[in-house]
């Protein structure tokens, strides 16, 4: 059932394509049921499936019997809680991009085609068409950055799309090698997933593959230093772009760095483990720091999001249960957030004022013009900072206690991280807001449009979804936990029990 | 051996040879008053004719055989590779019809089938001077194809370049097929690797592979033999290129390919990292390595789709080169695979630019602006080929290249010797994404001058091109339907 989550986002794809080019209105909102459809699919095939523990296949049929490729998709309770996650940021982009006017129908085609790809990454369990789909959603990337975004649109575009090929090229350099490895050792051909999982690969081999693949994914997860493409792209792209970067695409390369990464070479990641935790404080702080400093609203966010995904890869690293789960609950919790404070930064402040500059938005007293984008963005805000009562705070205290009892010090500098993540939501908030600068060239004859109903709708569901997750993570956790312990991740967290 | 014999397995050559005549003279005594479109399209059904009817007497006739020792050798798989390139020639002779560069359409259209032929035979040689003779007939037709245009100084100049590089390398082939039959006294593949086993490398042999390897590397463009290649696609009428870069392409790669694994069958040498072994494969591993780097990191400072495309097919016969030089059954129909949807890709690259040549007057990046406002079916046609040649999936160019690079690496599993090329060629590839990215930057984000028209796509070429991705994306996410004939 799951797999219709897939074909759902390409059928609309085609439908989108077949209308006129002027129907922008019917294009916004077939997009919208399209979405919407994804979105009910998921958790329906997420409630419906009975132990989230077990990798419960959804179809698989031989594909290539020469390589020992099937399409296998399949879904556990991590992937579970991805697919729900990129059901509801879809429905969030598109009402987020209600006012998209230039080109409509081509917009939505390309955003359904990204979140089909998607879909199509957290359910593969064969690794060739894992990476399949997860190529597939570099071109609608580009397109979206490209020809609708702003700021240096085409240099950020070209720079996210590079970053991801060279990326996604260092991952295909790890997987032909360990493809050709685990065929001379077992005697036959095969990609699935599960079954390269139980071929133990020599100690030398995954010392050079698993930082090859590692990375290839990583560079997706804004993994520090290689996460330059994060902060501009997030800028140049429109804002459902720059929602679905950080909500579900900067998550892809987590994913991989998680489900084939680290799977596949569960000794690499011991020989590697203090490398990839230090790489994972340095992008928690140093996201951290400079997004303290930035002029540009949105770099703020796009700053922020290096240093929250940080916390996941810390999570990764930990190599035990509750660092883990702490890492996905993190993916989620991230996604949703982040999703929000670019939602409240790109549309509702940038399209209605046309600066992000904090000088001009001192003097414009958003706070009283724009109420709602204010309340809103104090509590994606204080969701950020990891206030208890939201996701963030749930996720990132998991992160952190599974992260002491492995490095006591960079658990440290990660709280120290956290601290300054108070700072620079309280920094923008106050500056982009609550500024009691005298009104300037923009002041109050200048009406700004009022929150549309679109707007709202999408705010009060990501809000509440990062409520829910955070009153009962259980939700949640009931999904992941089930994960570590079965047989998928007995070698990789054997080591470093709970 | 019996005249008879021959015609029966030669019968879909000897059908095409009729059908260049019949071209010929319909065009020549039966259309002389038409104007040139009318002529075009006649001359288009009567090849089209030839070429299916050649191609079903290829598929149905099951007939094997060898005749005289090698000179024509007729199997399954040759059968199969002559229906490609007939296939091939179809869609060149499609695509030629939106060319406005010509007005002799009998002779033209004759050409291109004579260059059909000559590669059909080269698929089924098996001897060297057998391979030689049509090597030959297939690159004559192909100059004076690259000349066509008489109006232009430029096709003049390329098809001159084209035919002195063509022919210096023709005697480098010569050098070396004369001392192959110094050496063994045969000018038989099989008969020359067995007299030639357990012989060693030695000086005589190596020049012999060096010289074959000239010649050869001249015919599929690979550095350090490439220079004719870019201006060749630049100044060649646009179809032409098109048939030097698909059809010729592949029956090259074919023929190379079982010189070097069959004639030179005890001389394979070893590319392996810090194993190296003098023979053949590491002089084609420099030449593959060499051609990666070059046409990759060329290609992006090119402001001409055609020489864009030129460079591309230098660093992508790079990537063939892998397949011939892994050297196993599954690089094989790796290489054939890879070839194959190649053609079919460059083909579909180079009618999109025939068409938009036509309608704007150049090929220049610029010429593509708003592509996909101005003909929006076109434009998706040009984004499946260029991200199928940038191997982005589910089109053809991922899965070739992932079967390519998987059968180079599985070569020498033990200690992943020749890993060290499948990385160079696939950090090579992230960097192609750029320069194909640059022409879909043109087509899909810029915006055409505001005054500029939609552009008129002949049906005939649109119909073609068509054609050409859906089979580029069935491939890909398909691959055994054309797998198991390989």
């Amino acid at each position: 059932m799951l797999a219709w989550t897939i074909y759902i986002s390409f059928i609309g794809v085609l439908v989108l394509m077949l209308l006129p080019r002027e129907a922008a209105r019917a294009a916004r909102i077939i997009a919208l049921l399209t979405a919407i459809a994804g979105c009910v699919v998921a958790f329906a095939g997420a409630i419906q499936q009975s132990n989230p523990g077990e990798v419960t296949t959804i179809v698989k049929v031989p594909w290539i019997p020469s390589l020992g490729a099937n399409y296998f998709l399949a879904a556990d309770g991590i992937s579970l809680v991805l697919v729900v996650l990129t059901g509801l940021a879809a429905i969030a982009g598109i009402l987020f991009s209600w006012n998209v006017e230039k080109r409509t129908k081509e917009f939505f085609a390309f955003y359904l085609a990204l979140i089909g790809g998607v879909y199509g990454v957290f359910l593969s369990f064969d690794v060739l068409l894992l990476f399949m789909f997860y190529e597939l959603t570099i071109i609608p990337k580009y397109f979206l950055i490209a020809r609708w975004g702003s700021t240096r649109k085409e240099y950020g575009a070209m720079k996210l799309a590079l970053f991801s090929f060279v990326g996604s090229h260092l991952v295909l350099i790890g997987l032909i090698a360990a493809w050709v490895v685990a065929r001379a050792q077992t005697g036959h051909a095969s990609l699935d997933l599960l079954e390269l999982s139980k071929v133990s690969f020599p100690l030398g081999f995954q010392h050079w593959v698993f930082p090859l693949v590692f990375v290839g994914f990583g560079i997706l997860a804004g993994l520090w230093p290689f996460h330059t493409w994060a902060p501009t792209g997030h800028v140049a792209a429109p804002t459902a772009g720059s929602m679905l970067l950080a909500g579900v695409v900067m998550k892809l390369g987590a994913y991989g760095c998680l489900r084939v990464a680290m799977v596949l070479f569960p000794e690499g990641v011991r020989m590697w483990q203090g490398e990839i935790a230090a790489l994972a404080v340095i992008g928690i702080i140093y996201g951290a720091g400079v997004a303290l400093v930035q002029k540009d609203f949105k770099f703020v966010i796009g700053y922020s999001s290096v240093s929250h995904m940080g916390f996941v890869l810390l999570g990764l690293a930990t190599l035990n249960t509750i660092g883990l789960s702490g890492a996905v609950l993190q993916m989620f919790s991230h996604g949703i957030i982040a999703g929000l404070l670019f939602a409240v930064v790109g549309r509702m402040v940038y399209d209605r004022t046309h600066t992000r500059d904090f000088n001009d938005l001192q003097t414009m007293q958003l706070g009283k013009l724009l109420p709602f984008a204010g309340v809103t963005f104090v509590l994606a805000g204080v969701a950020s900072m990891g206030l208890p009562g939201f996701s963030g705070f749930v996720a990132e205290l998991q992160v952190l206690m599974g992260a002491w009892k492995v490095f006591p010090v960079a658990t440290i500098l990660a709280g120290l991280g956290i601290i300054v993540g108070v700072a620079y939501i309280l920094r923008a908030m106050q500056k982009a807001f609550y500024s009691d600068a005298p009104p300037g060239k923009f002041g109050h004859d200048h009406p700004l449009e009022p929150i549309s109903v679109p707007e709202r709708i999408g705010a009060v569901m990501l809000i509440t979804a990062s409520l829910v997750i955070g009153l009962f993570p259980g939700l949640l956790l009931n999904w992941i936990q089930p994960c570590l312990n079965s047989p998928l991740f007995e070698r990789l967290l054997k080591g470093g029990s709970l | 051996m019996n005249y008879l014999q021959v015609i029966q397995l030669a019968a879909p050559e000897t059908a095409l040879t009729i059908t260049v005549l019949v071209v010929l003279a319909v065009d020549l005594i039966v259309l002389r008053g038409q104007t040139v479109e009318q002529r075009f399209h006649a001359g288009m059904l009567v090849s089209i004719i030839g070429c299916l009817m050649a191609a079903i007497l290829a598929f149905a006739h099951f007939e094997q055989g060898n005749l005289l020792n090698g000179m024509l050798v007729v199997d399954p798989q040759t059968n199969f590779l002559k229906v490609v390139l007939l296939m091939l020639t179809i869609f060149t002779v499609l695509i030629s019809a939106s060319g406005k560069f010509t007005e002799h359409v009998g002779e033209y259209l004759s050409l291109v089938l004579l260059g059909t032929i000559g590669l059909m035979f080269l698929v089924s040689a098996e001897d060297l001077l057998m391979i030689f003779i049509s090597l030959e007939l297939a690159s004559l037709s192909l100059y004076i194809l690259t000349a066509f245009n008489k109006r232009n100084a430029r096709a003049s100049e390329a098809a001159l370049k084209y035919f002195l590089f063509g022919g210096m390398s023709a005697a480098f082939l010569l050098f070396g097929f004369s001392l192959l039959y110094g050496l063994s006294g045969s000018t038989n593949l099989p008969q020359i690797a067995a007299s030639l086993a357990g012989r060693g490398p030695d000086l005589l042999l190596l020049v012999a592979i060096v010289t074959t390897v000239i010649g050869f590397g001249f015919k599929v463009a690979a550095v350090p033999f490439h220079l004719w290649a870019p201006d060749a696609y630049e100044g060649a009428p646009t179809p032409s290129a098109a048939f030097i870069a698909s059809g010729s392409k592949v029956a090259s790669f074919y023929i190379l390919a079982k010189i070097l694994t069959l004639g030179f069958g005890g001389a394979e040498g070893s590319a392996v990292w810090h194993g190296y072994v003098s023979g053949w494969t590491p002089v084609i591993a420099i030449v593959a390595a060499l051609s990666m780097v070059l046409g990759n990191l060329t290609a992006i400072v090119q402001s001409s789709v055609k020489r864009l495309l030129a460079y591309s097919a230098i660093a992508h016969a790079g990537y063939m080169l892998l397949g011939v030089l892994a050297n196993t059954p599954s690089s094989h129909s790796a290489l054939l695979f890879y070839v194959i949807t190649y053609a079919l890709t460059v083909l579909g690259a180079f009618g999109v630019v025939t068409v938009v040549e036509a309608a704007t007057g150049g090929d220049a990046l610029a010429n593509f602006a708003g592509l996909n406002r101005r003909a929006p079916g076109l434009s998706l046609c040009l984004l499946v080929f260029l991200l199928s040649l940038a191997g982005i999936p589910p089109l053809a160019g991922f899965i070739g290249k992932f079967f390519l690079f998987s059968a180079a690496g599985g070569a020498d599993a033990e200690h992943l010797g020749l890993l060290w090329l499948v990385i160079l060629a696939i950090v090579m590839s992230a960097v192609s994404f750029y320069y194909y990215l640059q022409v879909l930057k043109q087509a899909y984000v810029l915006d055409a001058a505001a005054d500029a028209p939609a552009i008129k796509v002949p049906p005939v070429t649109m119909f073609a091109l068509v054609l050409l991705a859906a089979l580029v994306i069935i491939l890909g996410c398909a691959p055994g339907l054309l797998l198991r004939h390989l």
